[in-house]
């Protein structure tokens, strides 16, 4: 029987070119989905296939890796491919933002501003923002080529005449340097100001759908609105009840069967950075920790 | 008090050790082997391989094994190592002509030249449940005589000589052959990677595609011309050597449908063809994938698109089982942040229903 021998970070080289040359087009045309010829890996599709992918791509010896999912370092998912580049690629991994030369993130943006220098590797499930309005691949690329976004306003529009907002939460539209429409992957909206003019760069990755798609440092990224509905973040009542934050985005943690809860960051990394710096909110504890993570 | 959930690390090696526990089953039952599953779950092997799009049944059955006997989980793990190969080279095209015929049969014609071979098949066994398999029972040797040395001509050959049915297009020897594994997928796509889709694409769902054209959604009027399974030879041109060298031989079932085609201004009425191809003997698949291609064909044959069968988007983008597992299942996967996002804004228009309900006039002003 063959025994399997992996390359480095899994991936083979000519695997590694061929990603990064549709990670090169991709940078240079902010916004723009580049099909790539996505492989089969050893995690469902679904499961951060494409971010992995992009990862295995780029990552180097030297690189320190960060992997979340939901904000969180400790998500069985984000465990799971953070062990999968270890044991692969044996480079050092870290739960720290400022840390990390490479954070590969599912569903949420790190609170910490990011600095030049740092990639964030997003996982995206589908990567199509008009896909939900026009089903056919044929016809979004072609709508996309002439700039055509009518159809999205029309649906914001609607929602706005229907609920009074624009009834999209996470998920939520941007135009990146005033050419393509792009989704930002599921992360919610409260999110999508980080992008704009971020110093890091951010790459894209949807392994099912075979789609790259990258922002590069310092572009502009414009969530749609209207003049008179302006954008704006969902924000909660309530401060993050560990480390008292007020700006970051919080997770709603029910408490007990009778309606109580409580609401806490997402972002863990942010949250305990915050109480290690003396910060406290009304149920402060110290979060019990596993150990180092391999 | 709160204490942040964490502890993933151990509860996945945990788990993980859990189901290699309830892999193995009661131990005081024997292991299956290998061969056990290659031999007598043969054609859950030939799926995989299938499936998987690799010729290996030792690892297929490790995959079965494996996988606890789900055959979409063992096509992934297959899939999974198959994507780390190198790739040689293409084979020269197989002769489905000149395969080591097992089984053969056409519904087309009453008899056909090197006859119709029933081989081993579940057709016409009554569905009973036999109760001296269970254990022990030793089946009769198979009947045996002395081989014909008749050739057996594919159907839709015998056919092409009138002019009854179209032409296969001519295989191009230095054309490339398309691989959607290695370059992304792009509509239209031609028909050698619709191919490639529907060999790998998943039984149940081209059955059910299949079945729909058969129920009038985007009917093509389908006869059975062959269905042959048996071996056949695969040669590789090398080239240092300077010719082909057999690389061995392997299982395959093909179908070839004979459809009915009405003519157009520029073209005599004629039969036109499906083609569906498997490793192994599998039938199902292969019948279904060649009514599923002959629906694809559509544009093609200037057929007007109406049924799901005949949407080439809709079905390659659907027919892959690893694909469509992984998508469907990753709704297990944690999506609180986005659902909190919801719950936000679900919160705030009840709120503002509620408002709107004591005082009806603001809703207007949002209809407006």
């Amino acid at each position: 029987m063959n025994a399997p021998a992996y390359n480095f970070a899994y991936l083979d080289e000519q695997t590694k070119r061929m990603i990064r040359r549709a990670i090169l087009k991709a940078i240079a045309i902010p916004g723009y989905q580049v099909p790539f010829a996505s492989r089969e890996m050893p995690m469902p599709y679904g499961w951060g296939t494409g971010g992995v992918q992009v990862t295995a791509a780029i990552l180097g010896p030297h690189d320190v890796l960060k992997v979340i999912d939901q904000g969180s370092d400790d998500t069985t998912n984000a465990i799971s491919i953070r062990k999968f580049f270890g044991k692969t690629a044996g480079v050092a991994t870290t739960t720290s933002t400022a840390e990390a030369t490479v954070i590969q993130t599912r569903h949420r943006i790190p609170e910490a501003p990011l600095h030049a220098g740092q990639v964030l590797v997003y996982q995206v499930p589908i990567p199509e923002p008009l896909r939900f309005l026009e089903p056919r691949e044929t016809e979004t690329r072609r709508m996309h080529a002439l700039g055509e976004y009518g159809l999205m306003h029309v649906k914001l529009y609607e929602d706005i005449a229907r609920f009074g907002h624009i009834a999209t939460s996470y998920a939520y539209p941007v135009k990146v340097n005033a050419r393509y429409v792009m989704d930002p992957s599921p992360t919610p909206k409260f999110d999508n100001p980080k992008m704009d003019n971020c110093a890091a760069l951010q790459l894209f990755g949807a392994g099912r759908e075979k789609r790259i798609y990258a922002i590069p440092p310092y572009t502009t990224v414009v969530s749609l609105d209207f003049e008179d509905h302006p954008f704006s973040r969902y924000r909660f009542d309530a401060p993050c009840a560990l480390c008292g934050a007020e700006d970051a985005y919080l997770d709603e943690i029910v408490t007990d069967d009778a309606g109580s809860r409580m609401f806490v960051c997402s972002d863990t990394d942010y949250c305990e950075s915050r109480q290690a710096a003396g910060h406290r909110g009304h149920e402060s504890a110290a979060p019990h920790k596993e150990g180092a993570h391999g | 008090m709160y204490v942040a959930v964490k502890g993933g690390e151990r509860a996945i090696e945990n788990a993980h050790r859990l189901l290699a526990h309830e892999r193995r089953g009661d131990r005081d039952v024997p292991e299956i082997t290998l061969a056990q599953i290659s031999e007598q779950l043969g054609l859950a092997v030939d799926r995989v391989m299938t499936e998987g799009s690799l010729y290996d049944r030792e690892l297929a059955a490790l995959a079965i094994k494996q996988a606890r006997g789900d055959l979409i989980e063992a096509i992934f793990l297959v899939r999974a190592f198959r994507a780390t190969l190198p790739r040689l080279g293409a084979t020269e095209p197989v002769d489905s002509g000149a395969m080591r015929v097992a089984r053969r049969v056409s519904s087309t014609f009453k008899d056909i030249p090197g006859g119709q071979i029933l081989g081993p098949t579940f057709d016409y066994t009554h569905r009973l449940l036999d109760p001296q398999l269970a254990e022990g029972f030793v089946p009769d040797e198979p009947a045996t005589s002395q081989a014909s040395s008749a050739a057996t001509p594919r159907v839709t050959d015998i056919l092409g000589r009138d002019g009854l049915i179209e032409p296969s297009p001519p295989a191009e020897a230095d054309a490339p052959v398309g691989d959607l594994t290695r370059e992304p997928l792009g509509f239209p796509a031609d028909r050698d990677l619709r191919l490639q889709n529907l060999a790998r694409a998943d039984e149940g769902f081209l059955l059910a595609m299949g079945y729909s054209t058969q129920r009038g959604y985007g009917r093509n009027h389908p006869f059975a011309g062959e269905i042959r399974f048996g071996e056949v030879e695969v040669e590789f041109l090398a080239e240092d050597v300077g010719f082909a060298v057999p690389l061995g031989s392997i299982e395959l079932t093909e179908c070839q449908m004979v459809n009915q085609f009405k003519g157009s201004a520029t073209e005599a009425p004629c039969f036109t063809r499906g083609y569906g191809l498997a490793f192994g003997q599998s039938e199902r698949k292969s019948m279904s994938m060649a009514l599923v291609d002959r629906s694809l064909r559509a544009r093609e044959l200037g057929e007007e698109v109406l049924a799901p069968a005949q949407d080439e988007e809709f079905v390659m983008s659907h027919s892959d089982n690893v694909q469509a597992t992984g998508f469907v299942e990753h709704l297990k996967l944690p999506h609180y942040v986005d659902f909190q996002s919801e719950l936000g804004l679900l919160r705030k228009l009840r709120k503002e229903f509620a408002e709107a309900n004591d005082n009806p006039e603001p809703m207007q002003e949002a209809a407006e």
